[in-house]
């Protein structure tokens, strides 16, 4: 139950139309009224909250101003440290493990290549854990590739790499029966038939899930996968910085103990960088859905080593974020919700859209209705609107929550709310990293054996991207970055590892006279209270 | 002013916000996380921990990123339970009652005591799906242990050794893989696209125009 009064009359509201809601579908936005409510509401247009970038190799790009810091920061490291002991001799190092690290060792271990994953934090810290509502493909009749091209071009406002997305699209299906055969368990009817759902911007319904644990599922799996195949997994380890030999190409990295701060040298043949997003940098002041871990190090380590970025200053904010109570304040509240029956609900209990639009649209649309509409609910964090999650057994019939969605359900329930009787509040939250680190087919970086994938990756997804599309791509682009570092592998003959590329940035930030007084990567976000980065 | 409870964390006292998690707690009270933190919303298991509110005999176990802070609760994290993990190709295990046998069989030490249940911070019936995996019921075992986020708070409960959360991730994938119904349509599916047949069409559909690209996704029809 509701104790605040205001929150708790617009319950009311929202309780006394549900009957009336229901039977209506909000129409959808044509592209102009698309258009015009992102360029008002969506943050990424708010130009105050970006800067351009003077060094580096995408210098002139715009980037959110709390990236601008760290891609021109300072390394942690001298460029002039002993490099001569190598801690790791390797083909391939997989810096990352999340679902696209785990997914890259696991391909590069299957072609015969020596490899090894470091991670920050543990093994399945990563935001692939936190995936809740499915993963895309188009493997039923009347769906195809070409449709789930054109959804996700569209929905990324005709942005992607082209070569990136038909790639993705195409390997769809097979991604699903690889995770299939190594035992994810996804929701399927009796018959063996996927159980699938629209997502927002779908235009078939061919979203796939494992409960709203899709994420978790497909981690705890991979994870599993990688222990079984004797895959070294150093956890704990961050890299600092890549390490570049005299032709330019990646032939390592420097890693940091994450506990004693001990420094380590990895040297490989090939790099695969799949350290994900950027959440915990809090752009623009807002909550985020990411783990811990979400501090853009890819980007840094990548940028500093001369790789191009595509697309850094698109970021998602899901549109449905928890907004109450304070304790999950940001969590990711998924997408699943309305693909089951929920619709998004004002103050006043209407229902002001249609609850599957793309998660950009739907994001300006609430923050619209929460600020110069003034039809948000005022809660102690600020303004936000409903997602009546009890539509939902109305439609479907009691227990339909507990089934489809029971991580919702849980989180809710912790604090008191029980979501089949109450509706829940929402605002959006900081998501997901639309761009990132430029690649080619292969997944290849502009830097020669530097590979990239996951969330760190710009370009597959163009300016936005869809519901279940990163599930995929960590994936089809992790295990075919896998294959292509370990075929690749076969073919080097190791150089002279060396710093000098962190040595001519320095030298042309001093140039440039940019000093944002900070070192990067990030590495963990500052959430103590004596405020000391870490 | 907002107001504050005493938390002891590791047995030292800090005043922090009534409404913070522990984990909330722990950052207010100074600390500067890196092992014990993950996700920080309930679904990585990272942060197990244990706690007793003075006065109280009993203890309880939670994850510190979902659990609010409470007057004079004393506060021990497990960030890491030394888990055992059978190692196993899952191309040429079966759904057999042996392969428990094989890979955990300490399960069949299992004494009944239910410290494992009455332990999950999941509040998951642990002790039943252990049961399941016992009798090689997989299916039942996965579903009734599908919430589990591993976080090892079970096993630190366990006098008979018992490494639960891997035991049921074993039944997961025996599950997922040899027990669930086949997929036709899926497998159909990854036929038809070996063999080039959706290649035309979408190699058609890339070479549109981007005015044609636009007009085609803005009056594309939306399944119902």
């Amino acid at each position: 139950m509701y104790q605040d009064p205001v929150i708790a009359a617009s319950a009311e509201l929202v309780a006394a139309a549900r009957e009336t809601n229901i039977h209506i579908d909000p129409p959808r936005m044509t592209a102009q009224e698309k258009e015009d409510l992102l360029k008002t509401y969506h943050p990424d247009y708010r130009e105050d909250q970006f800067e351009v970038l003077r060094v580096g190799p995408s210098k002139g790009q715009k980037v959110p101003r709390e990236l601008a810091a760290l891609l021109q920061g300072r390394s942690r490291i001298s460029p002039s440290m002993d490099l001569r002991k190598a801690d790791y001799e390797t083909d391939v190092l997989v810096i990352g493990g999340g679902g696209a690290g785990a997914s890259a060792a696991i391909e590069a271990h299957q072609a015969g290549a020596k490899v090894m994953v470091v991670t920050k934090l543990r093994m399945g810290d990563a935001n692939t854990m936190m995936a809740e509502g499915g993963i895309q493909a188009a493997d039923k009749p009347g769906d195809s590739p070409a449709q789930h091209f054109l959804d996700a071009y569209g929905g990324g406002h005709f942005a992607a790499q082209k070569d990136l997305l038909a790639k993705l699209v195409t390997e769809a299906p097979e991604a699903i029966q690889w995770l299939s055969n190594l035992g994810v368990e996804f929701d399927k009817a009796p018959d063996g038939t996927m159980i699938t759902t629209h997502g927002g911007g779908t235009s078939r319904k061919r979203m796939h899930a494992a409960k709203d644990y899709s994420g978790a599922e497909i981690m705890r799996t991979l994870r599993d996968e990688v222990i079984n195949r004797g895959i070294p997994v150093i956890d704990f380890t961050s890299a600092v910085e890549l390490l570049l030999d005299e032709s330019g190409r990646c032939a390592g990295a420097v890693l940091m103990n994450m506990e004693t701060r001990e420094l380590l040298i990895a040297r490989a043949k090939t790099v695969v960088l799949a350290t994900g997003g950027a959440g915990r940098l809090h752009y623009q002041g807002f909550p985020t859905s990411n783990h811990y871990g979400a501090t853009a190090d890819g980007l840094v380590l990548g940028y500093r080593a001369g790789a191009r970025l595509l697309y850094p200053d698109t970021l998602q904010y899901h549109p449905t974020g928890a907004a109450f109570p304070a304790q999950i304040f940001g969590a990711l509240v998924t997408e699943k919700v309305r693909s089951v029956g929920a619709m998004l609900i004002n103050a006043k209990g209407q229902a002001f859209m249609n609850p599957l639009e793309t998660r950009d649209v739907s994001a300006a649309a609430i923050i619209r209705e929460c600020s110069d509409r003034g039809n948000g609910v005022k809660t102690p964090a600020g303004y936000a609107v409903w997602l009546d999650t009890p539509m939902i057994e109305r439609k479907h019939g009691p227990g339909t929550i507990e089934k489809r969605i029971p991580a919702m359900m849980r989180m809710f329930g912790k604090y008191g709310i029980d979501i089949r009787k109450e509706p829940i509040l929402v605002y959006p939250t900081l998501h997901y990293q639309n761009g990132g680190l430029k690649i080619s087919v292969d997944g290849q970086s502009d830097v020669e054996n530097l590979f990239v994938a996951g969330e760190a990756v710009g370009g597959i997804h163009g300016r936005n991207r869809l519901m279940g599309n990163s599930l995929l791509d960590i994936i089809v682009f992790g295990r075919s970055a896998g294959r292509h570092a370990a075929a690749k592998a076969a073919g080097v003959t190791p150089g002279r590892a060396a710093l000098s590329h962190v040595e001519a940035f320095h030298a042309a930030l001093d140039q440039a006279g940019v000093d944002t007084g900070v070192v990067s990567p990030k590495l963990l976000p500052t959430y103590n209270s004596l405020g000391k980065d870490f | 002013m907002e107001q504050m409870v005493n938390v002891y964390l590791y047995g030292k006292r800090y005043a922090v916000p009534a409404s913070a998690t522990i984990m909330e707690a722990m950052e207010f009270a100074g600390y500067q996380l890196v092992r014990g933190c993950g996700c920080r919303n309930g679904f990585c298991g990272a942060c197990a921990t244990l706690y007793r509110i003075a006065g109280d005999r009993e203890l309880h176990a939670c994850l510190a990123c979902s659990t609010k802070v409470e007057d004079n609760m004393y506060v021990a994290t497990l960030p890491f339970f030394p888990l055992v993990k059978a190692v196993y190709d899952i191309e040429k295990v079966r759904p057999s009652q042996q392969i428990m046998m094989q890979l955990y069989p300490e399960i069949y030490a299992c004494v009944g005591c239910n410290a494992c249940t009455k332990a999950c911070t999941q509040g998951l019936n642990v002790m039943q799906y252990i049961a399941y995996a016992q009798r090689g019921e997989y299916e039942k075992c996965a579903e009734e242990s599908f919430d589990c986020v591993m976080c090892g708070v079970c096993s630190s409960r366990c006098p008979a050794g018992i490494s639960h959360p891997q035991v049921a991730m074993l039944a997961r994938r025996l599950n997922g893989k040899y027990l669930a119904p086949i997929c036709e349509h899926l497998d159909k599916r990854v036929e038809e696209i070996k063999e080039g047949r959706y290649e035309a069409l979408l190699q058609e559909l890339m070479a549109q125009s981007p005015e044609e690209l636009r007009r085609l996704y803005n009056t594309r029809d939306i399944e119902k």
